[in-house]
């Protein structure tokens, strides 16, 4: 245990070495600068311009389709890879499995197809 | 302290000195400016802070991109009615202590633009300035001028006592109105507190 003092009191050197000047400018503050708060300077900060409406908006949550095509392609990469790789040594069970595996994702694809996803507008 | 005593002690290798003037000493080498150029003087602004001019001597090579961060705003450029009341607001987001530098004849006074409609006849109608620089543009030697000038002014400010800086009375605004951008002019067209309007005498 004695072995860690010093790290124990480097740790407190190196908090104290944090704090001390945060400190001493917190306590000059409260001694000699007034708080001189305002409308302006209470402001949401906007370059100058004065900030209108509100931060919370209804953001259009359309982008989830593109996260879905691309993790289609994504996953079916990850996997198309090692199954062309072992290809000839696989049983008929694993062959059949690659497939319901890539027919499902097909099947997305092809909802999304349905869905207009990919007509470009 | 007195001086005579200062010196002495000095030439014994004891160096003295007083809270104000190490405060003014830490302050005056770390103005930090607002990254904020309205015309053409921002050029020379930006050619001051690179290698060549080199403002980091001075320690304020720190250009911050909002103003709550920034102690020094150079009011760089032509200032039109339309972004004066930007301007203000932007002194007005600063962080006290703030100190302002017009650069530029626009800046001081409209500059070759005065006659025009659209112009604010310098920013100094609206918000204190510290250091006025002539020039169309000013060159950079002459801004690091501005800048060794606001130093020495910096140095001189008070901690206590009646004549103390403006940051540490608590009497004094830290906020100046903003102006309206109206139908014809800047409502009002200047702050009464900060500008008057000098009195022509016409022979």
């Amino acid at each position: 245990m004695s072995d860690y003092l010093p790290v124990l009191i480097l740790a407190i050197a190196a908090l104290g070495f944090a704090i001390a000047p945060l400190a001493l400018a917190w306590l000059w503050a409260k001694k000699f600068s007034p708080k001189k708060p305002g409308r302006d300077k209470n402001a949401i900060y906007e370059c100058g311009l004065e900030s209108k409406g509100d931060a919370w908006i209804q953001f259009r949550s359309e982008y989830y389709l593109y996260a879905i095509i691309f993790l289609i392609f994504d996953v079916e990469t990850i996997f198309l890879l090692p199954f062309a790789v072992a290809f000839t040594g696989l049983s008929a069970f694993g062959f059949i499995e690659m497939m319901i595996f890539i027919f499902l994702l097909v099947a997305g694809l092809i909802w999304a197809c349905m869905k207009g996803v990919l007509t470009w507008k | 302290m007195d001086e005579g005593l200062r010196s002495e002690l000095q030439k014994q290798g004891v160096f003295t000195t007083t809270l104000e003037d190490l405060y003014n000493w830490g302050r005056k080498n770390s103005v930090w400016p607002l990254g904020f150029g309205l015309a053409c003087c921002a050029i020379e602004m930006i050619a001051a802070s690179m290698s060549r001019w080199d403002l980091a001597r001075f320690g304020a090579e720190v250009f911050r991109p909002s103003p709550r961060q920034a102690d020094l705003m150079i009011v760089a450029g032509t200032v039109t009615k339309k972004m004066a009341p930007q301007v203000v607001r932007l002194y007005n987001q600063m962080p006290e202590p703030k100190y302002v530098i017009a650069m530029g004849a626009c800046a001081i006074s409209g500059g070759p633009f005065k006659q025009g409609y659209n112009v604010l006849k310098g920013i100094d109608r609206f918000i204190p300035v510290d250091v006025h620089i002539p020039g169309c543009p000013p060159r950079p030697e002459a801004l690091l001028h501005a800048f060794m000038t606001l130093q020495e002014k910096i140095d001189q400010q008070q901690l206590t006592g009646e004549g103390r800086a403006r940051h540490l009375n608590a009497d004094k605004p830290g906020e100046f109105p903003v102006p309206e951008f109206g139908e014809h002019n800047l409502e009002p067209p200047n702050n009464p507190a900060v500008w008057k309007a000098p009195k022509l005498a016409r022979p």
